[in-house]
């Protein structure tokens, strides 16, 4: 097992450590005590989970490339003003979603069109964005960095800046053994913090290992979702990772085609990847583009919200019948999905090192 | 830099395994080698290598960025200002039916780049090769195997973000019968699988053969004339077709009229 950080930067973590200690010593998870592990950032995935799609093979997790990413990731240089890094919009404390934004805002406070997704267990996505064009996690950073409403730069200009940043030429150094700064290393670095975001400790997981259990609420919240939620938000990861059209009223001023984009096939019109529902009471607003702001509003949309069309989902065809205690009790269990250990770790946030 | 190292290993690999690894035929199963010129003497090391000089034309006559006017088959006037295309995968093989390819071969020919129009080809086996195969665009693994570097670079332009794939082959230029409004041709020809890919294969004879020794490198002078884009067996009309930046039935159908682009105008050994 390789160690997360050396113990010259474990000295520096340790006021976040105490710090963090502190603030989590009323958290609700038994799981944060003051040892918190920052020696190891290899995961210990729970059983019972599926063997993830990329599991860093040609890409090895290290802590230098870890470290690298980490930077990359709280990086400004990456957009062309150096005003936008990805932890612009992907903010821990919202599961690395945006927190209260429909739409994402780039450089010259230019908007997108959708809604920043929450970035946790990317290992097991077989491709990226709400309309999956990506197929790799390695490639995903070149999109918002040449995106021109996200961060408007090109790749080989962010490689420019880089190489010309002592910081970073002794980061690429540590993590691939020479100064060399080129974007097979930036991307691979990024895919390695990307892909060791995991969030696996929340309540839900502590009774799937026997070491937690449901309230009477949550547990009847939790059969109902899994009659009536689970076939698309498939257990653990809470996603099928397909593309289905939940039945949105299409916004005409944005006209977002969502799956279609990608491949050009009228049935794939309006459908976008079944989003995880980890950490959601922390990863609002909701949607592709955040069109709801509460998960009362989510729920009513299935209960009543459904526009049928040619491409929705037919198992959403009826709706899906929910009382009002059913709706509390479904929300009780998904606030069960929140993992404070992840959106709290210090080795994820911008004051790590 | 890895490329490099990878590079140098196998030189000293195959260095040290002298004559005993290609002759016993083990590693590559090749039949014995040609007979050389009488002028070449074969040494120590039995690779060798062969440059491919590419020249990029238009109907025949030599490609000119930003200035040059040329006719499509269309009758439609055009400048060409970009023009770049991936060349990939060779296999080389003997009229023996021995065949080689190189651990990997990936070539952006940008016609900005004087130094791009030859493709050096070294490791390769001592022999008389009698033809050429190789792929127009870049291969379905490393479409979808995450960041890749030299030719195949991201920050060289030739790479889709927002729908992960490499652009194959890239033309960008002028006429004015484009329908665009700004009187543009757009010409991004990417997809890698399914019914609208714009990957083919190529396979060419040698007029005649490519003698490799580890001393003697052969020259195979290719052309590459842009006017085959837009001629057959789909004739393009600027008028109606002029931008093509997705994945779709216009980048096949040039696609299919680019199968056939290349020609060897000669091999000098």
């Amino acid at each position: 097992m390789k160690r997360f950080i050396t113990p010259l930067q474990i000295k520096k973590a340790i006021g976040m450590t105490f710090l963090s200690a502190l603030v989590l010593s009323c958290s609700v998870d038994p799981e944060i005590t003051p040892t918190v592990n920052l020696d190891n950032i290899q995961p210990v995935i729970p059983d019972g989970w599926p063997t993830p799609v990329y599991n860093f093979e040609n890409n090895p997790l290290t802590p230098a490339g870890f470290d690298l990413g980490h930077a990359l990731f709280y990086e400004p240089m990456l957009s062309v003003d150096n005003t936008v890094s990805c932890s612009s919009c992907h903010q821990q404390f919202a599961a690395f979603a945006q927190a209260d934004h429909d739409f994402s805002h780039g450089i010259n406070g230019l908007l997108g069109k959708r809604n920043a997704p929450a970035l946790q267990n990317l290992n097991w996505n077989p491709y990226f964005m709400h309309d999956g064009g990506i197929n790799n996690i390695e490639v995903q950073p070149t999109a918002p960095i040449t995106n021109p409403v996200e961060m408007g730069e090109t790749i080989s200009n962010v490689v420019f800046k880089l190489s010309n940043s002592s910081k970073y030429r002794t980061l690429f150094k540590n993590a691939f053994g020479d100064e060399t700064v080129n974007s097979q290393r930036m991307l691979k670095a990024l895919a390695q913090f990307m892909g060791a975001l995991y969030s696996y400790n929340s309540k839900y997981d502590q009774v799937r290992a026997g070491k937690a259990s449901f309230t009477a609420a949550e547990q009847q919240g939790y059969t109902l979702f899994q009659q009536k939620c689970a076939s698309c938000h498939v257990e653990p990861l809470f996603s099928d990772y397909q593309f289905r059209n939940n039945g949105l009223a299409v916004n005409t001023f944005i006209n977002d085609s969502g799956r279609a984009h990608i491949t050009q096939l009228p049935a794939d019109l309006w459908k976008f990847k079944t989003p995880s529902l980890r950490n959601i009471e922390k990863s609002k607003p909701y949607m592709h583009d955040g069109r709801f702001t509460t998960l009362d509003q989510c729920l009513d949309h299935y209960v009543s919200g459904i526009v049928s069309s040619a491409t929705l989902d037919p198992q959403l065809a009826s709706g899906i019948a929910l009382s009002s205690q059913d709706k509390t009790n479904i929300i009780a269990f998904l606030k069960t999905l929140t993992d404070t250990k992840f959106l709290t770790d210090v080795r994820y946030s911008e004051n790590y090192k | 830099m890895r490329m490099k190292k990878q590079f140098l290993k196998t030189y000293l690999f195959i260095f040290a395994c002298g004559l005993a690894v290609v002759v016993s035929c083990k590693k590559y199963h090749a039949p014995a080698p040609e007979p050389m010129p009488a002028a070449v003497t074969p040494g120590p090391d039995t690779t060798g290598s062969l440059d491919i000089v590419m020249s990029n034309v238009v109907n025949g006559v030599p490609l000119v960025l930003g200035t040059q006017k040329y006719t499509n088959a269309n009758s439609d006037t055009f400048i060409v200002n970009t023009y770049k295309y991936y060349f990939t995968n060779i296999r080389l093989t003997t009229s023996g039916g021995y065949a080689w390819s190189p651990a990997e071969s990936y070539y952006l020919v940008d016609q900005s780049n004087p130094s791009s129009l030859i493709l050096h080809v070294s490791g390769i086996p001592r022999a008389s090769y009698s033809s050429i195969e190789f792929m127009i665009g870049v291969d379905k693994n490393r479409n979808t195997s995450g960041a890749q570097t030299g030719a195949l670079d991201p920050a060289n332009g030739m790479f889709w973000s927002w729908n992960t794939g490499y652009i194959m082959a890239k033309l960008e230029g002028t006429s004015p019968q484009s329908g665009d409004n700004y009187k543009k041709l757009t010409f991004h020809l990417g997809g890698f699988s399914g019914a609208f890919s714009v990957l083919r294969s190529v396979q060419l004879p040698f007029p005649n053969a490519a003698q490799v020794t580890e001393t003697h490198k052969p020259q195979v002078n290719m052309n590459c004339d842009v006017a085959e884009w837009f001629k057959t067996p789909n004739t393009i009309s600027f008028g109606t077709v002029y931008g093509v930046t997705t994945s779709n039935t216009n980048a096949k159908n040039i696609a299919d009229n680019y199968a056939d682009m290349f020609t060897i105008t000669s091999v000098v050994n």
